[in-house]
């Protein structure tokens, strides 16, 4: 890798997207954008665009599927094949395959799944574009559509990552920090349960320096999680507007 | 998951952990004993055999020429596959590898390129054109709980246990010579999981524990004692406080595998 020799963070500590060390990319998230969903949500993130759509819940098909004692949630990652520089085939790669897994995972934890037995939730995530941090992006999306779709929650989950790049940790890997970074940490967190739901890592990292960037991502899915709330709270707005 | 035996074995298993011991008589941060068997497959490169507690695990190594990718053209190429055997458990089914497996697979891989425990670069032959491609295969053989520790320490063992061919280039062309190097290992990460129950952490959760459990977090140490990979996984959550202890009780536990192991 011979880009590996340039700098990520100059001697000021801005990194090559202008951004400080806990600075998050903008974002912009939506609610409702679907006519034909339970609920939806779309979120930009840096130059990520998600859309998720929840539907139910429902009656599982296959029916044989469903649980007599509570739902099921199920989740599909999955990215658009121009979503990323080289096209991607539209059939599941193993690495979606684990993202929806994982997704899934971090979501039960949020829901009532004993309310609804026998039932399904399906939660659908399409990758429009892809700039790093889709996962975390992802699951932002995801809990949003689920409350849209009127499901009641625990708590919404944020996710955010954390990560090293040229000795430093940093908060939310765009693409290029990603690849060429040392490492990188995931985090989906429900704020006022204080949980964790989601955590992953790989590169290379101290306990100090893990400890740091799990921090840091919390952190960083607080602050998420504000304008979450304030997502929710504008598709309501406007239907009130509407109304008057 | 939810059948009414597993509730009542629920019940014992979170009384027997308030008392902090588990059902097999272990403490709540022990190891079942592990018992490792090298090179028992002469058709494979490497090849090794784990045993945890009951849990088995086989992984064989395959050595073989390939492309390198475009973005690592001096480097060798790693991959890693789980088979979830139908002899290893009634819930298993031939077929497709599943989500289950996939994971597997996919953090069992983690831990040993993120780790950087093979020496990639030794694997080139010629540059952007021909590399060694290892392929490591998990085949879990029983499952009894931590398919994910057993079947990592497999996969470094069969790895430390594979040897690659001699080859020489005459003429551009690619000749095999007689004879093995071992293949360059320069680090042994070790995964430790740590299960939740009831907020309790345990170690080396066993097959009804799992099934009890609500959430589990691996990690992978390397050699230095930093940690190299992480996946949390199952349907429950994790406090920050509860991470960082399992990220301790990981510590100390790769430093005591990897003596019993002499890695």
């Amino acid at each position: 890798m011979n880009e590996k020799a340039e700098k990520l963070i100059d001697k000021k500590g801005i990194r090559l997207d202008g951004r400080k060390a806990d600075e998050l990319r903008p974002l912009k998230l939506q609610v409702g954008v679907l006519s034909h969903a339970d609920g939806s949500a779309y979120i930009e993130h840096g130059k990520n665009k998600i859309l998720a759509a929840a539907f139910g819940p429902r009656e599982m098909h296959p029916k044989h599927l469903s649980l007599p004692d509570r739902m099921v949630l199920r989740c599909r990652y999955h990215m658009a094949p121009f979503s990323v520089q080289e096209r991607k085939s539209p059939a599941p790669s193993r690495r979606e395959v684990e993202l929806s897994k994982v997704i899934k995972e971090c979501l039960e934890p949020a829901l009532f799944l004993e309310l609804y037995p026998r039932t399904g939730v399906d939660v659908f995530v399409e990758v429009l574009q892809a700039d790093g941090g889709t996962r975390c992006a992802s699951i932002t999306a995801a809990a949003l559509a689920i409350a849209d779709a009127g499901v009641p929650m625990r708590d919404l989950v944020v996710a955010c990552a954390a990560g090293k790049v040229d000795d430093t940790v940093v908060l939310d890997l765009y693409d290029a920090e990603d690849k060429l970074g040392a490492a990188d940490v995931p985090v989906a967190y429900m704020p006022s349960l204080n949980a964790v739901t989601l955590l992953q890592m790989d590169g290379i990292l101290t306990p100090e320096e893990f400890e740091k960037a799990m921090n840091m991502a919390m952190d960083g899915c607080k602050k998420i999680y504000e304008m979450q709330k304030e997502a929710l709270k504008t598709k309501y707005m406007v239907v009130k507007e509407a109304e008057e | 998951m939810s059948s009414l035996v597993t509730r009542v074995r629920l019940k014992q298993i979170e009384q027997f952990i308030e008392k902090g011991k588990r059902l097999d008589d272990r403490g709540l941060r022990d190891y079942r004993e592990i018992k490792i068997e090298q090179g028992l497959i002469e058709r494979a490169e490497g090849s090794a055999r784990v045993l945890l507690g009951k849990t088995e695990v086989l992984v064989g190594v395959k050595v073989e020429t390939g492309k390198p990718f475009d973005d690592t053209p001096n480097e060798g190429v790693l991959t890693v596959n789980a088979e979830l055997v139908p002899v290893a458990s009634p819930n298993f089914e031939p077929g497709p590898p599943d989500e289950n497996s996939i994971e597997l697979a996919r953090v069992v891989d983690r831990g040993i390129r993120e780790s950087k425990a093979i020496d990639n670069e030794k694997l080139c032959i010629e540059p952007g054109k021909k590399v060694f491609v290892v392929f490591v295969d998990v085949y879990v053989l029983n499952h009894d709980g931590n398919l994910i520790d057993a079947s990592a320490l497999a996969a470094m063992a069969a790895l430390l246990n594979t040897k690659m061919p001699n080859y020489e280039i005459k003429d551009g062309e690619l000749k095999i010579k007689q004879g093995y190097t071992p293949l360059p290992v320069k680090s042994h990460p070790v995964t430790v999981t740590t299960g939740k129950i009831n907020n309790s952490l345990i170690v080396d959760p066993g097959l009804e524990e799992e099934q009890v459990m609500d959430s589990r977090i691996s990690m992978a140490i390397n050699d230095e004692g930093n940690i190299c990979a992480v996946q949390k996984g199952g349907s429950g959550y994790f406090t920050p406080q509860q991470i960082l202890e399992a990220s301790k009780i990981a510590q100390e536990k790769a430093v005591e595998i990897r003596k019993k192991l002499n890695w």
